[in-house]
């Protein structure tokens, strides 16, 4: 599970000794998170999302179960208890501004961190099975979103209620009725916030176990870093804790300072409006949007206008936002070169850095009403979107001509920094970049 | 007493290969899976509406104050209901239109009762994802062909409420109801 030279867990102390023979946690957490997890000794900030991801879920699930203590899942006086949670309970603001804008964060930090695999090629063998669990994960946290999101009985919760739904009555035949069952009922109603509250407590926990997974099966092959070379020796690892705790710390401490800041300083600012009005189901807000978060998928889904091939634009419209993350499963197979690392593919780190724009930019048309240019270019960009993955990036891996790898992370490090850090005395190592 | 007792499965061997072991087995499964089904179907089922959902299935309207052109609002099964007195020109307009080029095709007579042409009555929930077209109240944008628009992704309706331009896949649902008198209906 590990390398040969991981430092193997010794309990200090009779009691530990006793434990370690009955139930060994701490040599669990000795191997997954302390110094018997030997880690590649070049990885920089974007390796600190990960950890960051799972501060996120804890700070949701913390205030999520205290706001759950006030707050009552019923048509008739959701919103008021949302509101006696902002004036009447003590601290409550805090709580739930913690709790709405930690949202807004924890998805930030799982794009950087999903961005971060995706130009370090940590999706490749032989990690498949750790990238296919994040995106489990990714799916069950976007469902947990909406669901919490509903829960507040604004105006923004009941239509995007209504919309969310009615994508499902988009399939053929059995559609409606599974609407119906979504639903409990022919429209967003007390039976659709009830099971919405229900799920939104449970599957914060379902994550929590699949990120067990996900760091398990992260630990089979350990760690991908930017060269995307694998580990060869002892020399080109440090052990996780005290390198990377203290490294990850750092990173925590300037998290906590911007999340502090839109906490206590714009808590609005990442959220709609329109959510501050009670639900009414006779009256549509002129421009339904999700979260931020979901702005890509959103003009992903209205992006199809017109029926073609047979199928009503209304059904490809949601096709295609289903297979926009489901297509990201078979990204290992679809980019087959053998290079991880986009240091050393020049032309696959340009597509990557012009696919990073046209996701931004469908983040903006999905943000946007449906009206021109917005729609146009929401069509351009979903046309690129799946593009780079189906046609782009398996040409692109077959014919690119990569830089030459070094022949190790410390090679790699040592062409960076050696001279300087053995203060020129090293021999000119090979610039290996 | 030992030799009446089987010492290996073997000797269970059928000539087919089969042992007698086998139908244990099959029944086993046989058994459980009768009992797991209708529970994990029981599970599935409670999402469904409940019953106090599904009675509150018909509702009264009075049509006496809608004069023509004008249209009220109406709430059925918690979705909006709109009820609409169309003028002359709306049904010439509607009356118009060659049902061969619509998306879902259907004449204005198909969407209103005999002898009640003129009352237009659909459910105010876009076909496309469920938002509340505009076009009821007065004052609002009734879109390119006077009947319903939908702001959400810009479905456009016509004055039978089908759906002319946009992305809804389907006219506005005409549902069920009969006319009490000339002034009153019960939708449901």
């Amino acid at each position: 599970m590990s390398f040969p030279w991981a430092k193997q867990y010794q309990p200090t102390s009779a009691v530990g000794k006793w434990m370690d023979e009955r139930l060994p946690l701490t040599r669990f957490v000795f191997n997954a998170l302390g110094p018997g997890y030997p880690t590649p000794k070049n990885l920089n900030a974007f390796y600190n999302f990960g950890v960051l991801a799972g501060v996120a879920l804890v700070i949701q699930i913390i205030t999520g179960v205290v706001l759950a203590m006030h707050y009552a899942a019923n048509t008739g006086i959701a919103f008021d208890s949302v509101e006696h949670i902002m004036r009447d309970v003590n601290g409550g603001w805090m709580l739930r501004y913690m709790h709405a804008v930690g949202a807004s964060f924890f998805f930030g930090v799982v794009y950087i961190h999903i961005f971060r695999g995706l130009y370090y090629g940590s999706y490749k063998p032989p990690r498949e099975v750790l990238w296919m669990l994040g995106l489990v994960i990714f799916l069950l946290m976007m469902a947990t979103a909406f669901m919490g999101y509903v829960l507040v009985w604004g105006q923004m919760s009941f239509w995007g209620a209504q919309v969310i739904t009615g994508l499902f009555s988009a399939l053929p035949v059995v559609g409606t009725s599974i609407q119906t069952w979504l639903l409990g009922g022919f429209s967003p109603d007390n039976a659709t916030l009830n099971r919405f509250f229900s799920l939104h407590y449970l599957l914060p926990f379902v994550i929590f176990g699949v990120i067990i997974l996900h760091v398990w099966a992260l630990h089979i092959p350990g760690s991908n870093n930017p060269t995307g070379v694998d580990v060869k020796s002892e020399a080109d690892t440090v052990p996780f804790h005290p390198y990377y705790t203290a490294k990850d710390f750092v990173g925590l401490g300037v998290y906590l300072i911007i999340f502090s800041a839109f906490v206590f300083f714009m808590p609005n600012s990442l959220g709609e409006p329109d959510n501050y009005i009670p639900a009414n189901p006779l009256s549509t807000p002129p421009h339904i949007v999700p979260e931020w978060y979901f702005w890509p998928f959103y003009a992903i889904l209205r992006a199809f206008t017109t029926d073609f091939l047979g199928v009503p634009a209304k059904l490809w419209g949601v096709l295609a936002m289903f297979s926009s993350i489901l297509l990201l499963f078979l990204l290992p197979w679809l980019d087959t070169s053998p290079v991880r690392s986009n240091n050393y593919r020049p032309l696959s780190r340009l597509l990557f850095w012009v696919f990073v724009v046209v996701a931004v930019v469908l983040g903006v048309c999905g943000g946007k009403p449906a009206e021109e240019p917005w729609v146009r270019l929401s069509q351009v960009l979903t046309a690129y979107y799946f593009a780079h993955f189906l046609i782009i990036l398996p040409i692109v891996s077959k014919l690119e001509k990569t830089k030459p790898l070094p022949g190790s992370i410390s090679e790699a490090v040592l062409a960076k920094y050696g001279s300087k850090a053995a203060g020129g005395a090293a021999p000119a190592a090979q610039p290996a970049e | 007493m030992a030799s009446d007792v089987r010492q290996t499965a073997a000797d269970d061997l059928a000539p087919g290969g089969e042992r007698r072991r086998d139908f244990l087995y099959v029944a086993t499964a046989a058994f459980a899976g009768a009992g797991v089904v209708p529970v994990a179907w029981s599970l599935v089922n409670q999402m469904n509406p409940s019953a106090d959902v599904l009675a509150l299935a018909s509702v009264d309207l009075d049509l006496s104050s809608v004069q023509p052109g004008q249209a009220i609002k109406a709430s059925w099964r918690g979705k909006p209901i709109f009820a609409r007195q169309l003028t002359p020109d709306e049904i010439a307009a509607a009356k118009k239109v060659d049902i061969s080029t619509l998306r879902d095709p259907q004449k204005l007579e198909d969407r209103t009762k005999p002898g009640n042409e003129q009352w237009l009555i659909t459910l105010g929930v876009c076909t496309h994802l469920g938002c509340v077209p505009l076009g009821a109240a007065e004052g609002e944008s009734r879109g390119d062909f006077g009947g319903y628009f939908c702001p959400c992704h810009g479905s456009h309706y016509d004055t039978a409420a089908r759906v002319r331009k946009g992305p809804a896949p389907k006219n506005l649902e005409v549902p069920p109801y009969t006319f009490k008198s000339p002034t009153s209906v019960t939708i449901g």
